[in-house]
């Protein structure tokens, strides 16, 4: 065995209570250096060892007074500065919608900025171990025990005397605790100029691996083969036609399928005469005629045709459906009105195609019977 | 070990001091509220609510922190529960204060204006809620449910300074239980009754979450007032340091932080929706020098007590946190006065003796209400049987 070289001593109690008045004497018996370890925190426990109020607090001020000022710059770099959007019709500025944003980037750097001091200031990072860790003192504390531990630093320290005090307040076992020798003589490894050369050379090897196939691979060949064809895009320049348009009108006359242009423009009587319905009439037909018209023709005709409008007045009403004229209308004069529109009625042929038009025409002929059913009707 | 308790608690009973104050603020706030009804029914009326409000936030406020300890099994603020518990006998005056509103119902909210109601299809709609009979017997259901939940409360945990029973406490944790659900839909109605409805058409259903906040704030500060201002002057019992402010002073700060959350989390939705009917609002509380009213809300009411309870040492100090608490207390006024007044005077704020006397009258009924009850009771509940735990209490 090496030789040992003593860390403190060590007193386990069996109630938070017992360590409490043990704690308090600790103190009033002149032993400065000392520690108390509970299984969780004990009530009163900082004004019997008097410690000092924690400085953690200063740094979670001030770390996270910082992370507020950075967000709101942030904020303020990314949406008035950098890129100004219209978003809402707010001005480019707009505090209130920051505040959230600021608000997490407040507590978010405030707690991880006093974790990370805590590692430092109390546990003097990168040192990651304590004689403590691993002992059998560790394993009592952190279940069902309550210890203190005085520190052979101490200056009032003597054995003796410490193993007598610890008697003296009751502590159910009392033992000394020895540095692990090979632990106090390893050097943290994460502070080695190996280690460190790792992380930078990684670093830069990630970083640099990240920044060449973003910016240099893409465009050499052949990855830049998907991204360089020899098409043109859309609204490009082209060379080949004398106006330098790469987009083409098409020919004079070309006319896209199922927008066939209407063969009788201005002559209503013509329409009465040649167009016939070429919809069957069922239920799927009539469903699409009764959507079409509950979108497009119900906000002036009503929804059951009777020209009841609801726009409140807002614009003039137009006659009912049902009136004797529409009903001895032939198909194709109600296709003709849908199409060109009447008075004050537009032309609904951009918004809806030739079926849907016919479909809305069965489906009025199935309002208008509804109100002028006729005797067979009802058998 | 209870013996030794009741050998520590001596029953003192307050200067007669106290009382003297309270009685003459109460006569002469008296004297300003009935001039002013007066001088000018519609504003005393509008300056009534607040009273109501401010009184009822107090009232019914103590009485939720008299059930979270009892549902909570909190130790540390038995030693002084006696003062919340006092605190919410101002809700037996709660009636005779809402008497004048219920006179003046028909100037205050032209909802109940028939020609208004005819012309206005909105509050048509509204009218099966809104409406004077409704109304009247939610605010007297509402009145009846927090008395009755106050006298069961009380009686049961001054009948525990006697009997030493400890079942009693036992029964108090059942009815806190049955309270809690009726305290939210109370105090949410309240809010919307008396708040909301003085201007019918806006909404925000997150405005009785608004109240609450400044409800518990109300109720906290009063009490901490009471208890520093009694436990430093020894009327309580000893062994009430530091460690018992700072857990008053930690839960002050963190309901000013839930009701900035709030108040912020109800502005943020209407800024960014910007819809009209939402909008009008806040606008109407933009107009004239109701702007720096509005702006001041902010430093009242958050920032100001914010950085006042930051620091350890701040909730620890006696006299800091005196001033605190009376601050938040002033802000719960100021916030309530921001929320109603200006549905009266829409151009520009109005402060004169009119809202002083009402105030005067608040603060005196209260502080005679405390010295009442103090003679008649122990100013601690020296039958709990979580006293001797409470009393040492170490953070």
């Amino acid at each position: 065995m090496k030789e040992k070289i003593l860390y403190g001593y060590a007193g386990i109690f069996n109630t938070a209570d017992d360590v409490i008045k043990a704690a308090k004497k600790v103190k009033s018996n002149g032993y400065e250096k000392f520690d108390v370890h509970t299984p969780y925190p004990v009530h009163g426990m900082p004004k019997a060892m008097s410690l000092k109020p924690s400085k953690l607090g200063y740094f979670a001020l001030i770390f996270g007074l910082t992370g507020a000022l950075s967000a709101l710059l942030l904020t303020y770099w990314i949406s008035a500065y950098d890129y100004p959007l219209v978003i809402g019709g707010k001005p480019f500025f707009s505090f209130p919608a920051y505040i959230p944003v600021i608000f997490e980037v407040t507590v978010l750097s405030a707690s991880i900025a006093t974790v990370i001091t805590m590692l430092f200031i109390f546990f003097k990072f990168p040192n990651n171990a304590h004689p403590l860790n691993d002992t059998d003192y560790m394993k009592k504390v952190s279940s069902d025990k309550y210890g203190i531990v005085i520190l052979a630093s101490d200056e009032k320290f003597e054995e003796s005397s410490v193993e007598q005090f610890f008697k003296s307040v009751n502590a159910s076992e009392i033992f000394p605790i020895y540095f692990d020798i090979e632990e106090l003589n390893a050097n943290p490894k994460i502070l080695e100029p190996k280690f460190l050369l790792f992380l930078l050379l990684a670093g830069i090897i990630t970083s640099g691996a990240t920044y060449f196939t973003l910016n240099k691979l893409l465009y050499m060949v052949p990855f830049n083969w998907m991204m360089e064809q020899p098409k043109l895009n859309p609204q490009q320049k082209s060379s080949i036609f004398s106006d330098g348009f790469g987009m083409r009108m098409p020919v004079e006359g070309t006319v896209a399928r199922n927008y066939l242009p209407y063969a009788y423009k201005n002559q209503p009587e013509e329409a009465e005469k040649y167009l016939v319905n070429p919809l069957p009439v069922n239920k799927s037909i009539l469903e699409l005629g009764q959507k079409k018209y509950d979108i497009y023709c119900s906000p002036c005709h009503g929804y059951y045709g009777e020209g009841d409008s609801r726009l409140r007045g807002q614009f003039p009403n137009p006659p009912s459906l049902h009136s004797e004229k529409v009903r001895t209308w032939p198909d194709g004069r109600i296709f003709h009105v849908i199409t060109e529109g009447q008075n004050i009625m537009p032309s609904y042929s951009t918004q809806l195609t030739v079926d849907e038009r016919w479909a809305i025409i069965h489906y009025i002929r199935a309002l208008q019977r509804s109100l002028n059913a006729k005797e067979t009707d009802l058998k | 070990m209870s013996s030794n308790i009741e050998l520590q608690f001596q029953k003192k009973k307050l200067p007669s001091k106290v009382f003297n104050t309270g009685i003459f603020l109460m006569f002469i706030g008296l004297l300003g509220i009935i001039l002013s009804y007066y001088e000018n029914p519609l504003r005393s009326a509008y300056n009534n609510i607040i009273l109501f409000l401010f009184l009822a936030s107090i009232g019914v406020g103590s009485l939720f922190l008299i059930g979270i300890e009892y549902l909570s099994g909190a130790v540390w603020s038995v030693p002084f529960r006696r003062i919340p518990e006092f605190l919410s006998n101002i809700l037996i005056f709660l009636p005779i204060i809402v008497l004048p509103l219920l006179f003046n119902m028909n100037n205050i909210f032209h909802w109940l204006h028939p020609e208004i109601l005819k012309a206005d299809e909105l509050l048509k709609s509204k009218a099966p809620y809104l409406n004077v009979q409704f109304f009247i017997v939610r605010v007297i259901i509402f009145l009846l449910i927090w008395i009755i939940f106050y006298l069961i409360l009380f009686k049961n945990s001054t009948k525990q300074d006697d009997t030493k029973d400890p079942t009693l406490t036992k029964k108090n944790i059942k009815f806190s239980a049955a309270f809690m659900p009726f305290f939210a839909i109370t105090i949410t109605f309240t809010a919307i009754d008396w708040l909301m409805s003085l201007e019918p058409h806006w909404y925000s259903t997150i405005f009785g979450v608004y109240y609450f906040a400044g409800t518990v704030l109300a109720a906290l500060s009063s009490s901490t007032i009471a208890i520093v201002l009694l436990n430093e002057n020894g009327y309580l019992i000893q062994g009430l340091k530091e460690d018992h402010y700072y857990s008053l002073g930690a839960l002050l700060f963190a309901f000013v932080n839930f009701w900035a959350y709030i108040a912020f989390s109800q502005y943020l939705l209407i800024w960014y929706a910007n819809l009209p009917e939402e909008t009008i609002w806040f606008l109407n509380r933009w107009e004239g020098n109701w702007k720096f009213i509005s702006i001041g809300l902010i430093f009242v009411h958050f920032v100001v007590p914010y950085f006042g309870l930051l620091s350890q040492p701040s909730k620890m100090n006696p006299k800091r946190l005196l001033f605190m608490s009376s601050w938040i207390l002033f802000a719960h006024y100021y916030d309530l006065y921001w929320l109603s007044i200006p549905n009266f005077s829409k151009d520009s704020f109005i402060f004169s003796w009119n809202e002083i006397s009402f105030v005067l009258f608040a603060v005196g009924i209260l502080i005679t209400v405390i010295y009442k009850q103090s003679n008649k009771y122990n100013l601690i509940p020296v039958g709990d049987p979580k006293l001797k735990r409470g009393i040492d209490f170490r953070l």
